[in-house]
């Protein structure tokens, strides 16, 4: 049973970093760019971002696991009831949130730093360096509550990934069959586990976005 | 003064939301010159400043620094750019320490010697014991040597200031007021500065030049706008009077 | 750039890099098993059971191959198959499941085991029904005395059965789902179980096996009423028609329906009580 525990951990910590990693290397540097310049249009982007967060996980899931069924578009990848559907179902969950909330933490400092970098002579790519730099703070909240989010979903995960027992199966689908069945120490003990490790992977992303900021 | 033109600005014209700031101004600024922009609050000072700088793009005119002609483009101008330096009223701190934050534009130019060049410029404003001190911490005067330090690293030929000891300490404006003079003597660098402290035109200025109405009124040796201003609005500014 | 950020950068590149390279790798592991991979799509009750955690690694041994068991509803096993998601179903709805043979999403359906649906309630039961033999009549008597019932309300093969009692009882399906007696959850058994508990002078309609393996938690209710005939509940295995693996799924079908696993099935037990009785056709 340890070793189905074990298993089970490792397997989330997996699929949720993957999942928040390969996002956010997507989701952040577009949101410096979104938050740095205006644009055409740029408003209605950003309206559509902020109601991204709310996309209710299991629609994400079912439309995921439409495109994945062997009747899908994607079926012959043979990608269904796999880790990888559950590292891209997460993905699509992730990526809004990392987007919206650096866009708005690189917003908050844009002006003052591009003009300070600017006139110290920074060209396009040293000023989007710089003012990423700067809003350090706001992008590794934003990246941390992208991890929140994977680590603690549920409803797509299931849904693509079947819960499949030394499979598909993570702490929060476990804690799901658990429940079901009536195990609720069980249940909870698993919770503990995951609450752990997003503390534990919280605490590094904190000391990650203190270095920036010295005393 | 080498009598060398630095920069010149040529019938510049601006408006924002349909009011004229200003209204075909010229001015020039020869290397080795200390200029002071004095004039009423709000006139366009800080504009005409920018617009120096190339952040902002005015509506016509020109704008040369040495023989290059700004284009107002961020990528085309990048060279004339980073022969020039703005210090503003507020300077940012970037989240580092005082000596990375003057050692950052020599970092952007890829340049070598960073360290002999980032010392000479903290101790030209007393700064090198706060070199390891986060740039967060600093006070308001701190600060604003620090900023003047990271602006003066790189040797701009053109240092544009924006009321740059405003709400300083004597200490901290004497400091300051020294660097600059060092610059101007030494480097032969260009200073173009905006102060409402009509005591510091006076004191450190080889050249006034007095802005109202978009235009410059009158520009001449800091004496002579003073002591003998031509135009009347500049004599009544400089005695402390409203002017229309 | 600085000397700072030119560090962190690289560290991010590679972390970055890591991350892809062992998802890569992943992938390529799971391709190479993928030939000898047998998706199996049950009901979350007969998968609670544990029966399939006991079983299919023998089979997985036999025949060397990798089975994925997913525990759903009866209705999105069925969907599963009907999109080839699953390559094999193992269900108890017998309509249903004549259903998918006869739209051709089903080869055949095999028999495997059974057995029986309680029904439960609380233990004074003020309705009277304890005792009673005739299920259809166990419902009317419910009805006619305005008793709380709690269905799953989930489409799930429980939950035909109990709409099939209902029409044998007379009762119609508008009748009784109007009445504000009746809750449908749109829950599992578990649950379904669990919120007749904590109404604590509710009925409901279970499969033994889960009762008897949540028993324990359900202090206030106790099986009053058992019918061999109309609470017999048939479980088959039904191969799906062009399954990505339809020889290994018809294997497992012919596995599972064999002397030896149907002696299996039958020493099962959950907590000392057998909870299911083989019965697999001898013939092939």
């Amino acid at each position: 049973m340890t070793a189905e525990i074990i298993h089970i951990t490792l397997l989330s910590i997996f699929v949720s970093i993957s999942a928040t990693l390969l996002a956010s290397a997507m989701a952040v540097p577009l949101g410096t760019i979104m938050g740095l310049h205006k644009f055409r249009g740029k408003e209605i982007i950003r309206t559509i971002t902020y109601t991204l967060y709310g996309f209710p996980p299991v629609v994400a899931g079912l439309i995921i696991y439409l495109m994945l069924s062997r009747e899908g578009p994607l079926g012959s990848l043979n990608l269904l009831f796999t880790p990888t559907a559950m590292i891209l179902a997460q993905m699509v969950l992730v990526f809004p949130i990392v987007t919206g909330l650096t866009m708005s933490s690189v917003s908050d400092v844009a002006k003052d730093v591009k003009e300070t970098a600017m006139t110290l002579g920074a060209d396009r790519w040293q000023t989007a360096k710089t003012v990423l730099n700067e809003a350090r703070v706001g992008v590794i909240s934003a990246v941390m509550v992208g991890f929140g989010r994977a680590i603690a979903e549920v409803g797509a995960v299931i849904m693509v990934g079947g819960n499949i027992r030394w499979h598909t199966r993570v702490l929060t689908t476990a804690i799901v069959l658990e429940t079901r069945r009536g195990n609720f120490q069980y249940a909870l003990i698993l919770g503990g586990i995951l609450l752990s490790v997003a503390l534990i992977v919280f605490f590094v992303l904190k000391r990650y976005q203190d270095k920036g900021v010295r005393t | 003064m080498s009598h060398e033109i630095a920069m010149r600005c040529e019938d510049v014209c601006k408006s924002f939301q349909g009011n004229t700031i200003l209204d075909e101004l010229s001015i020039s600024v020869e290397k080795g010159e200390l200029l002071a922009i004095i004039g009423p609050s709000g006139v366009g000072k800080t504009t005409l400043l920018k617009i120096m700088n190339g952040l902002i793009c005015p509506d016509k005119g020109e704008v040369r620094l040495m023989d290059d002609r700004l284009r107002f483009d961020d990528e085309a101008d990048l060279g004339a750019r980073r022969k020039m330096a703005l210090l503003s009223q507020e300077p940012y701190p970037l989240s580092k320490t005082v000596w990375e934050n003057v050692a950052y534009p020599l970092h952007l130019r890829d340049e070598d010697d960073i360290e002999e060049r980032v010392e000479d410029a903290l101790e030209h404003v007393s700064l090198m014991d706060m070199a390891e001190r986060n740039a967060g911490t600093l006070s308001s005067g701190e600060l604003q040597r620090m900023a003047f330090a990271r602006a003066t690293v790189f040797e701009p030929e053109v240092l544009l200031l924006d009321e740059f000891t405003a709400h300083l300490d004597p200490y901290n404006i004497s400091v300051l007021e020294d660097a600059v003079e060092w610059y101007v003597d030494e480097k032969d660098t260009a200073v173009v500065f905006v102060t409402h402290n009509l005591f510091q035109a006076e004191r450190i200025a080889h050249t006034t030049a007095f802005l109202f109405d978009g235009q410059i009124i009158e520009k001449g040796t800091t004496e002579e706008v003073f002591e003998e201003a031509e135009d009347e609005r500049t004599d009544a500014f400089v005695n402390g009077e409203m002017v229309f | 750039m600085f000397s700072d950020g030119e560090d962190r950068g690289k560290k991010i590149a590679v972390v970055i890099i890591v991350a892809i390279l062992i998802i890569t790798c992943i992938i390529a592991w799971r391709s190479v098993y993928s030939g000898d991979e047998l998706i199996l799509a049950t009901t979350t009750s007969t998968y609670d059971s544990g029966l399939l955690d006991e079983i299919v690694p023998m089979f997985e041994e036999e025949h060397d191959v990798r089975v994925r068991v997913m525990a759903t509803g009866t209705g999105q096993a069925l969907a599963l198959g009907e999109r080839g998601d699953a390559d094999v179903l193992l269900v108890h709805s017998p309509e249903k499941e004549e259903e998918f043979i006869d739209s051709g999403h089903g080869n055949a359906r095999y028999e495997v085991m059974y057995n029986e649906y309680v029904i439960v309630g609380p233990s004074d039961d003020p309705a009277g029904i304890r005792g009673m033999d005739d299920a259809e009549a166990a419902f009317e008597l419910l009805y006619e005395e305005g008793a709380t019932f709690c269905s799953r309300g989930d489409d799930s093969g429980t939950h035909m059965k109990e709409l099939d009692i209902w029409e044998g009882a007379d009762i119609e399906k508008d009748e009784i789902e109007g009445s504000d007696r009746y809750r449908s959850l749109g829950q599992g058994m578990g649950d379904t179980l669990r919120t007749a508990n904590e109404f604590g002078d509710a009925y409901t309609l279970a499969d033994e096996s889960t009762y008897i393996s949540l028993k324990e938690d359900l202090v206030e209710l106790d099986i009053l009423v058992r019918d061999e005939e109309t609470l017999f509940n048939q479980y088959s295995v039904i191969p799906v028609s062009g399954a990505r693996n339809s020889e290994t799924a018809e294997d497992f079908a012919q596995w599972i329906v064999s002397d030896e696993i149907q002696g299996v099935i039958d020493e099962y037990t959950v907590k000392g009580e057998r909870i299911f009785t083989a019965n697999a056709k001898k013939t092939i």
